[in-house]
């Protein structure tokens, strides 16, 4: 049955999340936005004795959805800086066997705070995730995996602030192309990895991103990702590239929610500001009554509501264990558009207050525009539906 | 609970539809857009399926099915897949139905209702629409006035589909300043069929100018009676009606140029495998799928007896700048071939280009 009625567990998770954004989060948003050298440690440790809220670690059903929105409309840099597997986690999730899942994440909530992180991209290539050059070589039952990945997220956090976890992809043979590629887990305190650059940024500036440099870091036989099968390389078989993309569809609903979350602080505070003013939006009138504000108005906010449809299609698809591969990328490239247009349309709406650092509507510009960017940019998550509304190959569709 | 998958009984409803749509629309859509004329089989075979009549309680002569307005976007989404035009057509008596059957006294349903219970498709239709500039639903110039027990209405309507041959028309007129409905019966003095209308698009669909100079009706013909209708509800199933048949026309617009785009070879290649064309497709594709969910939604709310306009009303605007944006596309994508009438694509731009004037022209 079509059905829009949140559980009540659901409303509970929403009101929960947003207690915290709205208490925790954003009193100190603007802060550590202007001091992005400083860590919120008392909200991590507060947030870790908690544990429960934002993170890939809170489940991939549609609460997590919906709590994430809660926690992003708090503040995107914060929420990504709290402890989390982070992507790291959700490629362990997609791509280990079970016996790695508790090796790796089974002890996660025990001990101090700790964080995950995902490293694919290099100064070379970004969205051409096949094209990487970082190697993994077997050395009896070691890898040695050489390589520098840049823009990870929560790397440091990761690497160096905790005895966390990196997943690290790489090729095993040049040669092989896509089938060379196989993701590996990195502990925390391995020696050959070392945290470089740490990135200044636009927005998300709470979050850290960093460059990881891999000098024969070695690693045990085990720790390479996935099945025996995975394992093996041979020229044809794809089941590495593959599994890194099946966690895209596990991450691409969970950025598209993160969008929703920017998207709708902006749409809310405009809201409330044209109340305040005394300018309410009149739904139903005819276009050609309405007020630019108003048909501006609507249009971002019907544009929020379809990228939150699109995206909760996504986690639904998802949480039934469905193929949600088109589903995720329709909600990822809607989304990530939707916040960009809808910050900065609010950014113009409020005049020289939008534009002030005085309120944070500049910010949520500024942070909202990662999340066409990062996990795939609009464009990349374009190709993928064309691809497959096409039905066609990246040969056939470059 | 949060869902997307229709229930098995709209999942069959669906079918049927869709199988009507393709094997009797798709064959004639040309014809009657160029003849402007729908033949009556076709009218006769879609009032079979019982689309709207199923809803009418058995006391009244129907089924007594459920009367949703979601399994109503359903299956006007199929139907205008179909073709708008014969969508509009076999769905009008619906503008007097359901208003009666949701808002209409004890009389006016037992009055009214049990002439569309027939085999035979009943005519009867709904006049909203003013032809004038800045044309606002919520201040109409047609008014209604309580004069000596009965009303009497006067105004000038358009886009009253099939009304030379509707028996029953339910005429929007602000009474003290509020719109409100009245029941009008064929024949009534003072009321005048126009010319048919001629249209950039739906030209197969019969519409009408309508005059009401100065029509007396009893009393009662207001529907609702004394308490009167919820005019803000009534708009808001039209909305859902109209964002469902947009959808249904973007659909088609979208699935027919990316058919054609993996055909069609320029430079060697499938004009698909180029981007350009490719990322227009993809976003047809999104646009199309969320501009249903958020009618969904909207049509939820309805269902549930809630309020719906803000939502109503998103989902109408959201669908009408959607459709144009991806029946344009569709004959972009074809290209000169595009602009010809030998392609569908044409036509569904111009049909496209309507659902911003069309208001209360279809319900759920
Ligand atoms: C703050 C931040 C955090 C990040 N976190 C992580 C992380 O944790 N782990 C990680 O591995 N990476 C991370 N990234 C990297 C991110 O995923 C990449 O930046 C992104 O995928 C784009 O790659 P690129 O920057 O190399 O751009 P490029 O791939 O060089 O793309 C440049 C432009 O070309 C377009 N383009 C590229 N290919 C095509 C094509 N085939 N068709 C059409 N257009 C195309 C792109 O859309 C883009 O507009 C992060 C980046 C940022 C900024």
């Amino acid at each position: 049955m079509i059905d829009f009625e949140l559980t009540p567990e659901q409303k509970e998770a929403i009101a929960a999340a947003h207690k915290i954004a709205e208490e925790m989060l954003r009193p100190i948003s603007r802060y550590y936005d202007e001091h992005e050298d400083e860590s919120p440690k008392e909200l991590i440790d507060k947030m870790w004795e908690g544990r429960r809220e934002g993170g890939l670690m809170a489940g991939l059903d549609m609460a997590a959805a919906l709590r994430t929105e809660e926690m992003f409309w708090g503040d995107a840099g914060l929420t990504l800086a709290l402890p989390s597997p982070g992507l790291g986690g959700a490629a362990i999730f997609a791509t280990g066997t079970p016996e790695q899942l508790q090796r790796f994440l089974g002890n996660y909530n025990e001990g101090g705070p700790k964080w995950g992180a995902m490293a694919m991209t290099e100064t070379s290539c970004g969205s051409d995730t096949a094209a990487i050059q970082a190697t993994a070589v077997l050395d009896g039952n070691e890898w040695v995996i050489n390589g520098e990945k840049i823009f990870i997220t929560s790397g440091k956090r990761a690497m160096e602030d905790s005895p966390g976890l990196v997943v690290v992809w790489a090729t095993v043979d040049k040669s092989a192309g896509r089938a060379g590629m196989k993701s590996f887990v990195v502990p925390a305190g391995t020696p050959g990895a070392k945290v470089e650059k740490k990135e200044k940024k636009l927005g998300i500036r709470a979050s850290d991103t960093v460059t990881i440099v891999f000098d024969n870091c070695r690693i045990p036989f085990e720790n390479i990702l996935g099945s025996p099968e995975v394992r093996k390389i041979d020229k044809t078989g794809t089941a590495g590239f593959k599994k890194a993309m099946a966690t895209f569809d596990a991450t691409r609903p969970f950025i598209a929610a993160q969008a929703l979350g920017v998207g709708r602080a902006a749409l809310d505070f405009v809201r409330e500001a044209l109340e305040k003013e005394g300018v309410k939006i009149r739904y139903g009138l005819p276009r050609n009554k309405l007020t630019a504000l108003e048909r501006d108005f609507m249009e971002m906010e019907s544009n929020y509501k379809a990228a939150k449809l699109l995206t909760l299609r996504s986690f639904s698809l998802m949480s039934q264990m469905l193929p949600n591969s088109l589903e995720a990328s329709m909600a990822k490239a809607k989304a990530g558009l939707a916040v960009t247009k809808i910050t900065q349309k609010a950014v113009e709406i409020m005049g020289p207050l939008g534009y002030s650092r005085k309120l944070l509507l500049e910010k949520w510009m500024r942070d909202g525009k990662i999340n066409d960017i990062f996990e795939g940019t609009g464009q990349i998550n374009m190709l993928v539906v064309a691809r497959r509304i096409l039905d066609f190959s990246r040969d056939q569709l470059k | 609970m949060i869902s997307f998958s229709p229930t098995e009984e709209q999942q069959m409803i669906v079918t049927m539809v869709k199988q009507f749509a393709n094997d009797e629309m798709r064959k004639i859509y040309r014809e009657c857009d160029e003849s402007g004329e729908i033949p009556s089989r076709i009218i006769d075979t879609a009032w079979g399926l019982g689309l709207v009549s199923t809803s009418i309680p058995e006391e009244h002569g129907g089924l007594g099915g459920e009367h949703s307005a979601i399994t109503g976007a359903l299956i006007a989404e199929e139907l205008a897949w179909g073709d708008l035009s014969m969508t509009m057509h076999i769905l009008c008596p619906a503008l007097v139905v359901y208003p009666v059957l949701e808002m209409g006294t004890e009389e006016q349903k037992k009055k009214y209702l049990p002439a569309f219970c027939g085999d035979k498709f009943k005519t009867a239709t709904a006049a909203l629409i003013e032809p004038r500039f800045g044309f606002d639903p919520y201040s109409l110039s047609t008014t209604a006035t309580l004069k000596d027990g009965s009303y009497v209405l006067k105004g000038e309507k358009c886009y009253v589909p099939l009304a030379a041959d509707a028996d029953v028309l339910l005429v929007y007129a602000a009474e003290k300043g509020k719109s409100q409905g009245f029941i009008v019966e064929k024949g009534i003095k003072g009321l005048e069929i126009g010319e048919r209308e001629k249209n950039m698009g739906i030209k197969a669909l019969a519409t009408y100018e309508v005059s009401l100079k100065g029509c007396n009706i009893p009393k009662e013909n207001r529907l609702g009676g004394d308490k009167g209708c919820d005019f803000e509800r009534i708009m808001d199933c039209s909305r859902v009606a109209l964002s469902a048949m947009a959808v249904g026309v973007a659909r088609a617009a979208y699935e027919y140029s990316r058919d054609y785009a993996k055909e069609r070879v320029a430079f060697g290649e499938p004009i698909a495998s180029r981007q350009a064309i490719a990322f227009m497709l993809a976003e047809m594709a999104i646009e199309v799928d969320a501009s249903r969910l958020v009618n969904w939604e909207a049509a939820w709310k309805l269902d549930k007896k809630e309020t719906a306009t803000k939502e109503a009303s998103l989902a109408k605007t959201y669908c009408d700048d959607m459709v144009l944006m991806v029946t344009d596309r569709a004959v972009q994508i074809l290209g000169g071939h595009g602009y010809i009438r030998e392609h569908p694509v044409e036509l569904w731009l111009r049909n496209g280009r309507g659902f911003v004037t069309f208001d209360g022209m279809a319900t759920v």
